[in-house]
């Protein structure tokens, strides 16, 4: 123990000046920013007495909300593995034509300011929209609903499930899937056994990624959510709407709840890459 | 020929679901020439906003940057117990909702926060107001810098530091001389995305800084005023500057490439 706090006050061991002043600096920082805001989320919804936590907790619209927040974002991020795993392929392996163009528009989610993405959604997908006026007439009502969370949240998730794939297909080796031909593969073997099963790991990885920013997105969603109380309302809105009810019991209750479970999410999707690799390498 | 319906199937997924978006911004904000767009944008409020956005990214990204290097610095020069820890911690905010991000500095600045009542009646007012607003800002932009620096900075190793300190150098001549000239295409990068980062947050702003128009409206939040109020134009010529701004500064991150490029062709 005392080793360990002479080692953390010496920079085990290194000479190089400015230690202690670097570290310093860095521990007020994440101190004040990080830690002291952590506390507050931490401590926060106790203050009040643990019954006022409980009552916050039995709350079936602060239910409905999570259930939307989370349901959409899980829908959103399985349904970006295969669109992001297609989009990954025909970048790395497809020849594609203006192949440095559809790279730099795989970003643009990321590149976006979430509130413009959200009034352009909102825009594209509603009645009167480029894509939303020709389904209506299909009867097809995207926006104001679940569906346009869902849309919205695919869009913002998308990057991350691209870019997680294609380093991992850029490196693989283009004859394992020529070898496997020859030995008489078919093509659907091909794809899952050769193509897919290398790739699970960092698809996986794309997934969690994507549902962990879907859970709490905010300004891509709100636009076109429709927000109704029980039916089309995400979790980060209802902190919103407690706070201008100033019930920071109840917002502090959901933002905990939001917070756990996108770390869970992040550590559970470690894991699993983890215990998928072993396997892909015994292989 | 399959060749040919992935390459179909690609870019019409690439158009409906990438392109279209920005080509709504343009059409939406040009709907009615680009005389009445550029004229909303000149609205008092409108400059307001701007403004406060210029500010408040200019504070985030000069605070998150000095902070970055010197926390890249401790975290890939010096093996200490509780590094791994540090490094998970300033990733954090990457993590967390945007709203769950302007929350926590209500609940020690609000109203009903810790410190906020008695701030407040010193006169000092962070909560729905420009402090805020900038406490939000630099918590969700602060692992950018870092994050872009440890992998470079870790690369480097310390050979040509400790080099540099046997000769007789001291700490800011060292980082100033050594380890930043190596490390400039990275810190470049990782200030960029910090200053698209910064311009663009409206979640966790939006929680801090309660709406006040030409006071404490960013562009984001001023877009969403004018969007639920129905002024279109103004609001997509907003999104139309803004989604500008943020998309050139994630571009510029290749200028250093774009350069040595050039520069290779000169020769």
């Amino acid at each position: 123990m005392k080793q360990a706090v002479l080692s953390f006050l010496r920079g085990g061991g290194s000479a190089l000046p400015g230690y202690r002043l670097a570290l310093g600096v860095t521990l007020l920082w994440t101190g004040f920013f990080i830690v002291l805001p952590l506390c507050a989320l931490i401590i926060r919804p106790w203050q009040d007495g643990v019954g006022a936590m409980v009552a916050a907790t039995h709350d079936t619209r602060m239910f409905a909300a999570l259930w939307t927040s989370f349901s959409s974002a899980f829908l959103a991020a399985v349904l970006n593995v295969p669109l992001g795993l297609l989009l990954a392929w025909a970048l790395v392996r497809g020849d594609l034509p203006g192949r440095k163009i559809a790279d730099a528009l795989i970003d643009l989610p990321l590149a976006l300011p979430t509130a413009v993405s959200g009034i352009t959604l909102a825009t594209l997908y509603g009645p009167q929209g480029w894509l939303g006026a020709p389904l209506a007439k299909l009867g097809l009502v995207l926006a104001y609903s679940r569906t346009g969370i869902v849309l919205a949240l695919m869009f913002v998730g998308l990057p991350f499930v691209v870019r997680t794939v294609e380093p991992v297909l850029k490196n693989l080796p283009r004859d394992m899937e020529e070898a496997a031909v020859l030995l008489g593969a078919r093509p659907w073997q091909v794809v899952t056994r050769v193509v897919i099963a290398p790739l699970l790991p960092a698809l996986v990885t794309g997934f969690g990624l994507a549902f962990a920013r879907g859970v709490g997105e905010y300004g891509s969603v709100i636009f076109i959510a429709g927000n109704q109380p029980f039916k089309s309302e995400i979790a980060p809105l209802l902190i919103v709407v407690r706070l201008q009810e100033f019930d920071y019991a109840g917002a502090t209750a959901i933002a905990l709840i939001l917070l756990l479970t996108s770390l869970l999410a992040l550590v559970l999707v470690s894991l699993v890459r983890r215990r998928l690799s072993v396997w892909g390498e015994q292989r | 020929m399959r060749k040919y319906s992935l390459w179909v199937l690609t870019w019409v997924l690439i158009v409906l679901v990438l392109l279209m978006p920005p080509a709504v911004v343009v059409a939406e904000a040009l709907k009615t020439g680009l005389a009445p767009a550029l004229a909303s944008l000149s609205d008092p409020d409108g400059l307001a906003a701007i403004w406060l956005t210029l500010e408040v990214t200019a504070v985030s990204v000069l605070a998150n940057t000095i902070f970055g290097v010197l926390a890249a610095w401790v975290l890939t020069k010096y093996r200490f117990p509780g590094r791994s820890a540090l490094l998970v911690l300033v990733e954090l905010p990457l993590s967390i909702s945007p709203v769950v991000s302007g929350l926590v500095w209500l609940l020690l600045f609000g109203v009903q926060g810790w410190w906020g009542p008695a701030l407040e009646q010193a006169g000092i007012h962070i909560a729905f107001a420009v402090p805020g607003i900038m406490l939000a800002t630099i918590f969700v932009t602060l692992p950018y810098v870092v994050r872009t620096l440890v992998p470079l900075m870790e690369q480097q190793g310390r050979d040509a530091e400790e080099a540099a300190m046997l000769a007789g150098a001291g700490f800011w001549n060292i980082l100033w001389r050594v380890t930043l000239p190596g490390a400039r295409v990275a810190l470049f990068s990782g200030i960029l995305l910090t200053t698209a980062r910064a311009m663009g947050e409206f979640g966790a702003v939006s929680v801090v800084s309660g709406h006040i128009p030409g006071m404490t409206e960013t562009m984001p939040l001023h877009i969403e005023s004018l969007y639920n109020g129905y002024q279109t134009v103004a609001a997509f010529s907003m999104a139309a500057l803004l989604a500008g701004m943020a998309m050139m500064a994630v571009l510029l991150r290749s200028a250093p490439e774009w350069l040595a490029r050039w520069r290779e062709k000169q020769a």
